[in-house]
């Protein structure tokens, strides 16, 4: 369980949000949409490049992942991210909606794979089974 | 020829989008053919296709449509950038479907937009397109399948 956690003075501990993705609406909705209390949005990216750098910045432990980007891909970035974090957490949100694309997804590293176009209930559904 | 399933593949991939994304459904209305580049809206987003079969699809919308679509999905920017960055959206679950409907045989694109201007992508002479309005509360965009 990596959700909502007390540490040992009973503190809430937040859960920090790397959102990734090109496109700003998806990155403005994906923050904007998210309805969990516990979850911290810790930086937002473009690229998988802007992610490497955030994500040694913020140390999140959880990255909402678009496969489809300039300069480093989703899935490069995914591998990337795993070796530096293997603990990190990963859901890729991807119009992608090939099995292949989804099972390469999975083998470099991610938990979870949600299409896109996506309701708020069906992101929040797919944030919530990351979590759990 | 294009075959009636691929078009269908198209076509719901962008019906699709208007359903989740805005929660209210788009309608068809008829198809045509026509010769020739093809009048464009405002913003389109370009799919380029290779492989099995060779061309272009586009998703044509006016900015008027693309703003009522932003503020359904709660955006409160309607900039230039952000009105590219939506049909480009749109254009990549074109794009994502046909990936999965298609396989390997069809070599798809990652999507690049155009504003306010015609496609700047060569159409070979007596090239056809079939064109599909795609009908969203009191405005129309266009699905343009050009393809061999």
């Amino acid at each position: 369980m990596i959700g909502s956690q007390k540490n040992g003075s009973g503190v809430r501990r937040s859960l920090r949000l790397l959102i990734v993705d090109d496109s700003n609406i998806m990155r403005r909705r994906i923050e904007r949409s998210q309805q969990f209390e516990e979850l911290e949005v810790v930086g937002t990216a473009a690229n998988g490049i802007e992610a490497l750098e955030i994500f040694h910045k913020t140390d999140p432990d959880m990255v909402t992942m678009d496969l489809t980007m300039p300069q480093m891909d989703g899935i490069e970035c995914i591998s990337k991210l795993v070796q530096l974090k293997p603990a990190v957490r990963i859901l890729v949100i991807s119009a992608l909606a090939d099995k292949a694309t989804a099972v390469e997804a999975m083998e470099r590293g991610a938990n979870g794979f949600l299409n896109k176009p996506f309701t708020d209930r069906q992101l929040n559904e797919a944030i919530a089974e990351l979590m759990s | 020829m294009l075959r009636e399933e691929e078009l269908k593949t198209f076509v719901e991939g962008t019906t699709n989008y208007f359903e989740v994304a805005a929660q209210q459904p788009a309608t068809i209305g008829s198809p045509y053919l026509m010769e020739g580049a093809p009048a464009v809206h405002d913003y389109t987003g370009v799919i380029s296709i290779s492989g099995k079969r060779e061309g272009v699809v586009y998703f044509t919308a006016p900015r008027a449509m693309l703003t009522v679509l932003l503020m359904k999905m709660q955006e409160n920017d309607f900039s230039h950038e952000t009105m590219r960055d939506l049909v480009g959206e749109v254009a990549n679950t074109i794009s994502g479907n046909a990936r999965r409907d298609f396989g390997r045989d069809f070599v798809i694109s990652v999507p690049s937009v155009l504003a306010g201007e015609k496609p700047a992508v060569s159409q070979k002479p007596g090239q056809r397109s079939f064109i599909i309005p795609i009908n969203w509360r009191s405005h129309s965009a266009k699905l343009i399948v050009s393809l061999t």
